[in-house]
This record gives structure tokens, sequence and C-alpha cells, in this order.
């Protein structure tokens, strides 16, 4: 049931990337000049690893075929709160819905990056993180498309952008300069042996700019109390979006960090429900901890490197798949909807049998939003920052 | 640097003051040869001792749900019994590293672990990791590739981990009477990461397929492994264009000939054989290398001392040093190594220290004690450990080792001879001597750029 318009990019997102332009082909990096530098707006990008069900968190229970694939095994029996009459939000995140009514969250469905049939997920990942096509090849993909864009950007300082907690976040590392702390680093040491080991650094590019940043970091940013409960785990999602609202307050305009833990091949319903509380936390985390006037200037984009599939499978889990969703939140986003064409679930419609089908490119959604908020150049994006993506049509998905 | 160095540094745990390192590749190889005896000094839990906690686990379970007097404290208690046993499981890992003669094993074995990554999804199973390394892994990282996939895909730990225990044939007669089915994720990962590799030539429906042989692979609290020819996906299957079963009742031995064949495949031995280049040598290795490596595993049936033996013998294995960087548990291991902390030190640790001392750096160095990031392991290359947190943790760590040594430490100047070799750099030797106390010289050598490559 095509609850939208024709599926004018269906073609394109069953073959995936289109293949012809090239990042060698693509125009050199120009700098956008602004009347604001780096611009007062911030962009929060959080990627969740693992792949989330996108079916699962927005529920299209106005789709005929939905009920039938998906059991209360997998969705419990409650249907959770109604977004627009066709698509339900997981309950888990029912916190967040005070955010879809007063319009600053939305979502993008049946959407996916150009990755296609391997369903790894770890090429899935490094796909999403590049934001290429698969016409670059896979070792060359070294840099992030938010360290692409962080580049493209006049004015940066050592401050604009920060790459958040101890996980490897290839989206925003690269040439241009990023900043990596995490709320619960320390450095503890007398002010002769950082000296001795700055020196010693300085023989080891690696250890000279880790280094450089722990110290300055440690000189200049308060981090978490230290004496603190001893966790053996890293810092919660929650913990590093209140990291995150701290540094957005001052200097910082983007921030990247991930959330692991979506491969539910199992007992969905828990695990996927305590994925989205953590989810639920962090959005609400950063509202809080960056209040209404910053807030009204922000932009979040949480992604996963695809859908899974649209069957539950044999063990109250659902495995990996193509299509899924995107979350968009903050007070610059257009939200209180759904975007995308809808290909429905029917068993033509389905993409390989198995998986929901992508109709549009989840890279168009962050290039349109990263075009409203820093306003930069079409062609840019297209060449640059997403190499060989088609931008299309203006989904409008900031205000 | 002599090569009795480098093969401690880049292929071992460690340069130690009491404990030599290997002459060369030949004593390396002859000792992975010989018999284990870190395992036999310091040994690690096997199934047989889990399986009487997860029973009483599920019995304190049921006491407490039904409000059973005393039903809180005994699955406070059970509970307790199984987080020490992981954490005996760490001490051991760490004496092992800390006091070998055979460092090479040992790395091996973490290469290994890391490659069949698996990891504890709740309680019951927290203790499992080391067990797994220790049953499926560590026998056989000397022996035939082929053997210690077997051992891998079919232990308990990594069929609870990549769920196949609860993966059913969906026209097998428990998948119909149970309405269960496929679960794909052991497949797809075995193609994916422990064999052939992403880029190799297989399909979705090779994953599907390989899913459906795979269906019976269980185990149970009372037998351990088990195949269960009722949840096994009636008829044949073709995986990469071969077919197995079908013609007889299901038996895992169809499972057995598949992996034994996909284990043989040129494309899991390049895949391998790179993936061991990339994790001792280089991220981006000599692809000589790699082909030697290559070579010897195809004319050698997947022999792994033999894929080894031609890693050590090409001149690439030994050029360009420092190319990597330590992981976490392997850094702290080396320092103690290097300090020469004793045995009696380390058997003695407290709950507490190690929590304190050992597992709250390991995660705030980016790699929080068996929970690595996903079934790909952790990453491999410097710049994924060696960022602006995880350094600061390293070096706030060294500054503190006295805690976790637990005796007076060693003249700096000497320690780091110790820690480095001879040839340290004068850079270094000379940073040393300003440190304003020994505790800061001895912080300064192990928050070096040296001693956290290898």
């Amino acid at each position: 049931m095509p609850r939208n318009t024709a599926l004018s990019r269906r073609h394109f997102l069953r073959t995936g990337a289109a293949l012809g332009c090239s990042a060698a082909a693509a125009p050199l990096m120009t700098r956008v000049t602004f009347a604001a530098v780096p611009g007062d707006n911030r962009l929060v990008v959080i990627i969740l690893r693992g792949a989330m069900d996108g079916l699962d968190v927005v529920r299209p229970v106005g789709d005929p075929a939905f009920a039938a694939l998906r059991g209360a095994d997998l969705a419990g029996k409650k249907p959770g709160p109604d977004l627009d009459g066709f698509f339900a939000l997981h309950p888990a995140l029912a916190e967040l819905m005070p955010m879809w009514r007063t319009g600053t969250l939305g979502f993008a469905h049946a959407v996916a990056t150009p990755y296609r049939n391997k369903r790894s997920h770890f090429d899935g990942q490094d796909i999403l993180e590049a934001g290429s096509g698969h016409d670059v090849p896979d070792n060359q993909m070294r840099d992030g498309w938010l360290n692409r864009l962080i580049g493209a950007l006049p004015g940066t300082t050592s401050e604009t952008a920060y790459a958040i907690g101890l996980d490897q976040l290839k989206v925003i590392s690269g040439a241009a300069p990023v900043r990596q702390w995490s709320p619960d680093a320390r450095v503890d040491l007398d002010a002769q042996s950082r000296r001795l080991l700055e020196r010693l650094y300085e023989g080891d590019p690696l250890f000279h700019a880790a280094g450089n940043t722990a110290f300055d970091l440690a000189d200049h940013v308060p981090g978490d109390d230290m004496s603190g409960a001893g966790k053996k785990r890293g810092p919660t999602p929650a913990r590093l979006a209140a990291y995150a609202a701290d540094r957005l307050r001052e200097e910082t305009r983007i921030a990247a960090f991930s959330i692991n833990g979506w491969d539910t091949h199992r007992n969905q319903r828990a695990v996927l429900g305590d994925q989205l509380e953590a989810l639920a936390a962090t959005l609400t985390t950063l509202e809080t901890g960056l209040g209404p006037e910053i807030w009204a200037k922000t932009t979040v984009l949480a992604m996963t490197e695809f859908g899974r599939t649209v069957r539950a499978n044999g063990t109250g889990g659902t495995d990996h798949g193509t299509g899924g969703a995107m979350l968009l939140a903050g007070g610059t986003v257009r939200g209180g909807r759904v975007f995308g064409d809808w290909p429905g679930l029917d068993e033509s419609a389905l993409y390989e049998g198995r998986d929901l089908l992508p109709t549009r490119d989840v890279r168009a959604f962050a290039a349109w939003a990263m075009r409203g908020l820093y306003g930069i150049d079409q062609g840019l994006l297209e060449g640059t920052v997403f190499p060989g993506l088609d931008m299309g049509d203006n989904p409008g998905v900031l205000i | 640097m002599t090569i009795a160095t480098r093969a401690a540094i880049r292929f071992g745990t460690g340069l130690s003051p009491v404990l030599a390192p290997p002459a060369d590749a030949g004593a390396m190889i002859d000792a992975l040869a010989g018999p284990d005896d870190a395992q036999a000094r310091f040994p690690v839990a096997g199934l047989a001792e889990i399986w009487p906690l997860i029973a009483e686990l599920a019995a304190a379970r049921r006491a407490r749900k039904a409000v059973e007097e005393g039903g809180a404290a005994r699955y406070k208690q059970v509970t307790s019994a199984i987080k020490d046993m992981q954490l005996a499981g760490l001490r051991a890992r760490l004496m092992r590293a800390v006091r070998t003669r055979d460092g090479f094993r040992e790395r091996l074995t973490w290469f290994w672990a890391d490659h069949f990554t698996v990891r504890a999804k709740n309680v019951r199973f927290r203790a499992g990791p080391a067990t797994y390394v220790e049953e499926a892994i560590r026998p056989h990282v000397g022996g035939r590739f082929a053997d210690m996939l077997r051992a891998a895909a079919i232990h308990p730990v990594m069929l609870t981990y990549l769920d196949q225990n609860n993966s059913i044939g969906p026209m097998s007669p428990a998948g119909l009477r149970r309405s269960r089915g496929l679960n794909e994720n052991l497949a797809r990962e075995i193609l994916e990461l422990h064999t052939l590799g992403v880029g190799a030539r297989f399909t979705q429906a090779d994953v599907t397929e390989f899913a459906e042989l795979l269906t019976g692979l269980t185990f149970t609290v009372d037998d351990g492994f088990r195949f269960r020819p009722r949840w096994a996906e009636p008829g044949a299957e073709h995986v990469l264009g071969k077919r197995y079963g079908g013609d007889r009742r299901a038996s895992a031995d169809d499972i057995f000939a598949a992996l034994d064949d996909i284990a043989r495949a040129p494309a899991t031995a390049a895949h391998l054989a790179r993936k061991l280049a990339v994790h001792f040598v280089s991220d981006d290795p000599d692809p000589g290398l790699v082909a030697a490596m290559t070579d010897a595993y195809m004319a050698h049936d997947g022999e792994l001392a033999r894929v080894y033996e031609a890693m050590l013998a090409h001149p690439a294995a030994w050029e360009n040093p420092g190319a990597k960087a330590r992981q976490p548990f392997e850094f702290i291991a080396a320092s103690l190594r290097a300090l020469g902390t004793s045995e009696t030190r380390l058997a003695a640790l407290k709950k507490g220290e190690i929590k304190r001392l050992i597992l709250r750096p390991l995660a705030r160095m980016g790699q929080p004690y068996e929970e690595p990031p996903g079934p790909d392991g952790w990453p491999e290359a410097a710049d994924a450990w060696i960022t602006p947190p995880a350094l600061a943790e390293r070096i706030s760590w060294a500054m503190h080792v006295k805690a976790l040594h637990g005796a007076p430490l060693p003249a700096p100047r000497a320690f780091a001879r110790a820690a480095l070799g001879p040839e340290v750099s004068d850079d270094l030797v000379a940073a040393v001597r300003m440190a304003e106390s020994k505790r800061a010289g001895v912080g300064i050598v192990l928050a070096s750029p040296a001693f956290n490559r290898r």
C-alpha cells in the first residue's frame, strides 16, 4: 500500500548508489562564506551501531501487511503512541512524545545508505560513516562525512568539533581538526612529568596529537567527579549527551558519539526496549542540557547502518535487513512528521523478498539538514561531503 | 634492536627483568610446539565448573520469584560466585602474560580469541568467555585452523553469543510444532568474519542456506554441546556451490564437512594471513609477507604453526618496529612484566583492587574487559587506541602503577632498559633522568611512545 506518491527513486534504491560520479571527479573543496562563522547552529550526530530495527521503532501500523509480519512476540501487545494515524512509536520512546507534539522530533523512514546485499554491520557502518557510495573503494574511505563538513566550514577552531566517548568514530575522523574526549577521562600527573612527556611525544605525531588534546582538556574542561562509583564500562549514552551539551553551550558547534547494542537477533522486545529508553534519555538530556535557547538552534541526527528483516526471525528477533529509519530532533527540525516515501510491506514491495525497500538515500536527509544549517553549497555536499549523492528534492526537514 | 628484544615486544607480552626473551623465531615455534606451561600453572575454570553455577542461578531465580525465605540472598550469592569466577579468569590471563616464557602463545591466544570474539550477554555466562578461550581457542593456536573453527563454532558460549542455540529449522519437526525458526547470526559471522572474509564471493543465499545447515547445534546444561536432529532443517543445503546433507538423517557431520571445506578455501587462507600480519606486524602489511603466509596455509592444510613460521621467516615481519600500538590489556600486562611484579602479589589482588586498578582503567583506555564492541572484536589501528581520553588514562595509570605492583619500584633508568631493551633511546633516558621521583620516572617509561608501541 504505497502511502505517498510514486516511488520515483525506486530504481536507484534497488540497485544501490548511482555509480557515475566519483570522488575524484568532485570539485576541489571550497570554503563557503557565512555571515557568522562557523555559525550559531549546533549539529549532533549519533551513530546507532548494530542496525536499529526501524520497523519496530516507527511502526507502520496502518500498513495492512504489518501486523502479520510482526507478531506480539516481537512488538508486544501495546502498539505504542500514535504518531500520525499511520505510524506508531515504540512504547519505550513514549517519553519523547512531547517533542513530537511540539514539532522538535521527526523521523525519516524507508531510508538506507547505498550499501546493499552483504548486510555486514562493519561494512555497513563504514559506508554510513564515510558517507560514500560504492564508487569509493573501501580502503580509501579514510575520513568521515562529518569531518569533511567541518573541513568545509570557515572559522573553525580546535573547539568547533568533538568526538565524545571512547569508541572509534570514523564519521567525524579525518583531516579537519576534531577533539575527542570522554566525560570520565582523567589526566593525573605532576607538572614536571607532563613537560617531560610533552617533549617525548614531539617525536611521535600520533602521541603528540593525542597528548596535546589530553593535556589541554585536562586543564580547561571539567570532567566528571573521578571519585565516583567504579564503572567497568564506559560512560552511558546519557552521560555522553550531557557532556556534549556542556561543550555545545560553549564554542563547540558539532558533536558526535555512538550508541552500541542495536543488533536484536533475539529477545528483541526486551533488548530494543532498553536501547530505546537509553536513546530517549540521551535526547532529553541533550534538550535539558542545552536549554531552550540553544536547543532551538540544534539539529540531532541519529543514524544506523541498515534496517532489519520485515519478518520476525525464529528467535523472537530480526536479522540484518536493508531499509530502516533515521531520527531527527532539535528546535531546527520540522518535526511531528515521518518523512519519506512509504514503499509498503506487500510481498512484492519488499527488497529481495525480506527487507523494507529503501526509497531514499539516508544521506539526502543529512545533506539537506546541513544545507539548511550551514548554507553549504549543494555541489559541495554532493561532490565532497557525500560523494556521488543525488540530493533530490528538498524534503524540508528543517524549519 | 636485537631479534630477541623484538621477538618479546612484537610477538610476545614484552620484556621482563627476570625472564629471558626467546632467542629467535625457531625458539618461538619450538616453545609453541611444546607443553603449555602457563596454562598448567595458572588454570582457568572450564564449562564443568560453570554448569553447576548456571543451574544454581536458575534455582535461585525461582526461589527469589516465589519469595522463598533466603531466595534473594541465594541469588546474590550465586551471581557473586559467577562474577568471582570471571575475575579469577582475568587474574589467570594476566599472570600468564606476566610470568610466561612463551609469550607468543599468549599473544596468539588473544589474537584468535579476538578473531572468534564472544561476549557474555548476561550474568549466566559471565565467566564464559575465559572458559571458551581455554577450551575452544587455546588448545588449537598451534594446530589446524579447521579444528579451531569447529571447536569455536560449537562451543556453548559461541552458540549463545551468536544466537545459534535457538535457531531452529522452520520445516523441522521442532520448528513446525513450536512455530520457531531460523536465526542467521552465526552463519553470517562465520562466513564474513571467521573464515572467507566480507570481501569474498558469497551471497545472502549462501548465508541463509548455511544458517539452515547449522540448525540443530545447541547445548544443554547437563551434556554441554549437543546436536538435535529434530531442530535441523530437512533436506540438503547448498553453501558456496556445494551440497550438504539431505540423503540421510540430519547429523552434525554435515555441518562439520561444510566447516572443513570453508576452512580450506583460498579466500579463508588469504583472509587469515592478512589478519595475522595486520595484528602482529603492521596495519598495512607487506603484500609479500601476506602472500608467503597464505601460501603456507594452503600448502599445509591450514596448519597454523607453518603459517607463523612463514611470517617469522619473512624479513618484513621484523622491520619497522613500533608500527602497532599495544592494546590496553597488553599494555597493562607488559607493564607488570617489565616491573617484574611477583606472582604472590598478583595472586593476592583483592576484588576491589582489580576493579579499581585494572577493570576501570581498561574501560577508560577503551577496552572494557571481555566486552568487545561487536563480533568483529577490537580495532587494530594504532589511532583507534591512542586517542586523547585513552592516552590520558594510560598516562594516569602509569603514574600510579605502584599500587598494582605492590612493591618498591625499580630505579627508573634500569627500568627503562628492562622495559625496552638495551637499545632504549637517549631521549627517553634523558627524560627519565629529569623525573622528580622514582614514581614519575617509571611512569614516564610506561607512558612513553616506545613502550606503548610494538
